[in-house]
């Protein structure tokens, strides 16, 4: 597990060089990151904070592979990717990124077990892959036994668990997550960041995830501070949060 | 353990997976939108239910028709005096048929195997306090081979009463049925307006014929004592042949026409002074007017097909609308917009195939129900069936598409944050 020292780390497994985004044109235009320089080790665990409207979400859905810079650069594992199109970003999202989000987004009236084949579906998976590896990470998060249940019969912690079993099916490098306490009561939030640390350090997962709460941001080895668009300061280690 | 020099894939979804991955997946939308998908394939059911029964039922009755046409006989030719379209010469009654005629007809036409004359006259028919209005029918015993009537009771006409014109008769069963509902008929005296006859027969039931008139409402009598008795003249108003099967009944149909120009002096651009009904013509005339307006029907049918095409693309409009929370989940997972367009497209043809098959299963029940109550044969066709199917299929296509790339063309995270 290569830890992510600037003496010994020689490639960051991500890099954001000069990125803006603008939204809009014209009288409209809303310049939302004004040239984001930010570089993620393999192995971290990020969390990134800062104001409302700083640009933490529209950062991460470029790292996502949801959204493209409009300038800058994008490198993942030293392979430029701002100028990747639709399908070859969807194809990326599928191999390498988990999401996990606020509103926990499962498919209602599906099973957590249809839920978190769901990736693997389309990475086609036949049917017992599907099965073995969906009952696994269900297993990760402390709910194998509620692999029958929709979502609507599991609580908010729960559902949250089963989108984070659906986000490392896959084993994907990167976990994704925006906000993903921000719907829990705190002692949830606790139990989802105890298990976020343990996909760190258990299984190598970089994680990078969006808060608001101090108390979530001390979990994490790396703290990045957003402010208008810019990347404020990034703390390290103790330091962090 | 991530390998830094791995680069990430500039790979594609492989087609073939996708497809069996989207139908799994459409399989799954439509168990968990269950009454939705019923509700969405309500117009396809309906459609093909009308188009298969309606055609179904047209072919059954195209069917009875034929049937009853040929249950005159095997296959027959009227002769009748005058053109069938009325174009007879100016205000000239064309001459009546002779005797000769038909004995011409029998020697020198070949394919013929019976040749009867026929004189018609309207008549009551009494007997004890009931009486009954029919037809007479002057013939011979040929008449009775040619529409192949059978005898139920008695005897047919001899040859000394037909040269005689003896008054006998034979009875069908509409008239006896009125006449002698407790009484065989058989040697008793039948009084025809003020002719007296003997019955010597009776006829077998035939039953309605192709135009529904009642071919058992009938008496026959010799010609002879018809011309005599009823008509008071020598006319033969018609002449019935049956042709042999293994002739070509067109060809038989232009010889007796040829012989008959020759007896009736019809020479270069005179027009015929007769007309030759063919009994398989009329048969196939009456088969096309029962199929034309099966396909006027039909076609009807077919708009509400279409109407549940557009039912169907509306409901995966709302629903594309509805879901796009779930379209954005799919996205950010990783399925390409061809997958997402490809599972909707999915979705519709199954859900109308789906619907086309209910369709096709209720149309079975109903024209097997109905036939039997309208008394028409029940003719299963395979191609109908196959055409209403695929037709479904198709809609689901055209109608699924336009939805399908409207969900595909979503933008992730716009579809992820829509509430
Ligand atoms: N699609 C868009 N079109 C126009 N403006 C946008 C769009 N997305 C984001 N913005 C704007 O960009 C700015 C940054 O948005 P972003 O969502 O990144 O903020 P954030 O740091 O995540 O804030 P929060 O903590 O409230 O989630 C905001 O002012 C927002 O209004
Ligand atoms: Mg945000």
């Amino acid at each position: 597990m290569s830890q992510a020292l600037p003496s010994s780390a020689p490639d960051p497994l991500i890099r954001l060089i000069g990125v803006t985004k603008r939204f809009g044109s014209g009288e409209a235009a809303f310049q939302a990151l004004k040239g984001v320089d930010l570089d993620i080790m393999a192995g971290d665990f990020m969390a990134v904070m800062g104001p409302s409207g700083s640009g933490k979400s529209t950062t991460m859905n470029i790292l996502g592979c949801l959204d493209v810079p409009t300038t800058g650069s994008f490198l993942f594992r030293g392979h430029h990717i701002e100028s990747l199109g639709r399908d070859q970003r969807a194809l990326l999202r599928r191999r390498y990124l988990g999401f996990v989000f606020q509103g926990f987004n499962l498919l209602s009236r599906t099973t957590a077990l249809e839920n978190v084949e769901l990736p693997l579906l389309y990475r086609g998976d036949d049917k017992r892959a599907r099965r073995t590896a969906a009952l696994a990470a269900l297993d990760q998060v402390g709910l194998v036994d509620w692999a029958s249940h929709t979502p609507s019969e599991l609580s908010g912690g729960q559902q949250q668990r089963v989108a984070i079993a659906r986000a490392i099916v896959t084993h994907p490098d990167v976990l994704l997550a925006d906000e993903p306490t921000g719907n829990l009561d705190s002692e949830r939030s606790l139990e989802i960041m105890e298990l976020l640390t343990r996909l760190n350090r258990d299984r190598g997962i970089t994680v990078l995830m969006v808060t608001h709460e101090a108390e979530m941001a001390a979990f994490a080895r790396t703290v990045v501070h957003f402010r208008d668009g810019l990347v404020e300061r990034v703390t390290t280690g103790a330091l962090a949060a | 353990m991530t390998d830094a020099a791995a680069p990430p894939p500039p790979g594609r979804a492989s087609t073939a997976r996708l497809v069996g991955t989207t139908v799994l997946l459409a399989l799954r939308a439509i168990r968990r939108h269950l009454l939705r998908s019923i509700l969405t394939v309500l117009g396809i059911v309906i459609g093909v239910f009308a188009v298969v029964t309606i055609v179904t039922l047209g072919k059954g009755a195209t069917e009875s028709t034929r049937q009853q046409i040929s249950s005159l006989g095997a296959n027959i030719l009227t002769v009748l005096p005058g053109q069938a379209n009325g174009r007879g010469g100016g205000g000239q009654t064309p001459p009546p048929f002779k005797f000769e005629d038909l004995d011409a007809i029998r020697g020198q036409v070949a394919g013929v195997t019976a040749v009867a004359p026929q004189a018609q006259s309207s008549a009551t028919a009494v007997h004890n306090a009931a009486n009954w209005a029919t037809t007479v029918n002057g013939t011979t015993d040929a008449y009775l081979d040619a529409q192949d009537w059978k005898i139920e009771d008695g005897r047919r006409f001899t040859d000394a009463e037909e040269q005689a014109g003896k008054s006998v008769c034979l009875m069908g069963s509409t008239v006896k049925q009125n006449l002698y509902p407790n009484e065989a008929p058989v040697g008793s005296t039948l009084r025809l307006g003020n002719v007296s006859c003997t019955v010597i027969g009776t006829l077998a039931t035939r039953g309605a014929g192709g135009f529904g008139q009642d071919n058992d409402d009938t008496v026959l009598m010799p010609i002879k004592a018809v011309q005599r008795r009823f008509t008071g003249n020598r006319d033969i108003r018609a002449i019935i042949v049956s042709a042999d099967p293994a002739y070509d009944s067109a060809d038989v149909q232009e010889s007796i026409a040829k012989l008959l120009r020759e007896r009736r002096n019809i020479t270069g651009g005179k027009l015929d002074d007769f007309t030759i009904f063919d009994s398989r013509q009329i048969a196939d005339t009456l088969s096309g007017i029962t199929n034309i307006l099966t396909g006027i029907v039909g076609a009807v049918a077919a708009i509400s097909l279409l109407v549940g095409g557009i039912g169907i693309m509306n409901i995966m409009l709302v629903s594309v609308t509805e879901r796009t929370r779930e379209i954005g989940i799919r996205l950010a997972i990783g399925a390409v917009a061809r997958e997402v367009m490809l599972q909707f497209l999915v979705e519709a043809v199954v859900l109308s195939c789906l619907g086309g098959l209910i369709g096709l299963v209720l149309a079975l029940i109903a024209s097997l129900g109905l036939t039997a109550a309208l008394n028409v044969p029940f003719v299963f066709d395979p191609w109908t069936n196959l055409m209403a199917f695929l037709f479904s299929g198709l809609i689901g296509v055209v109608f699924g598409y336009f939805p399908a790339r409207r969900a595909a063309a979503l933008n992730p995270i716009d579809a992820l944050r829509y509430e």
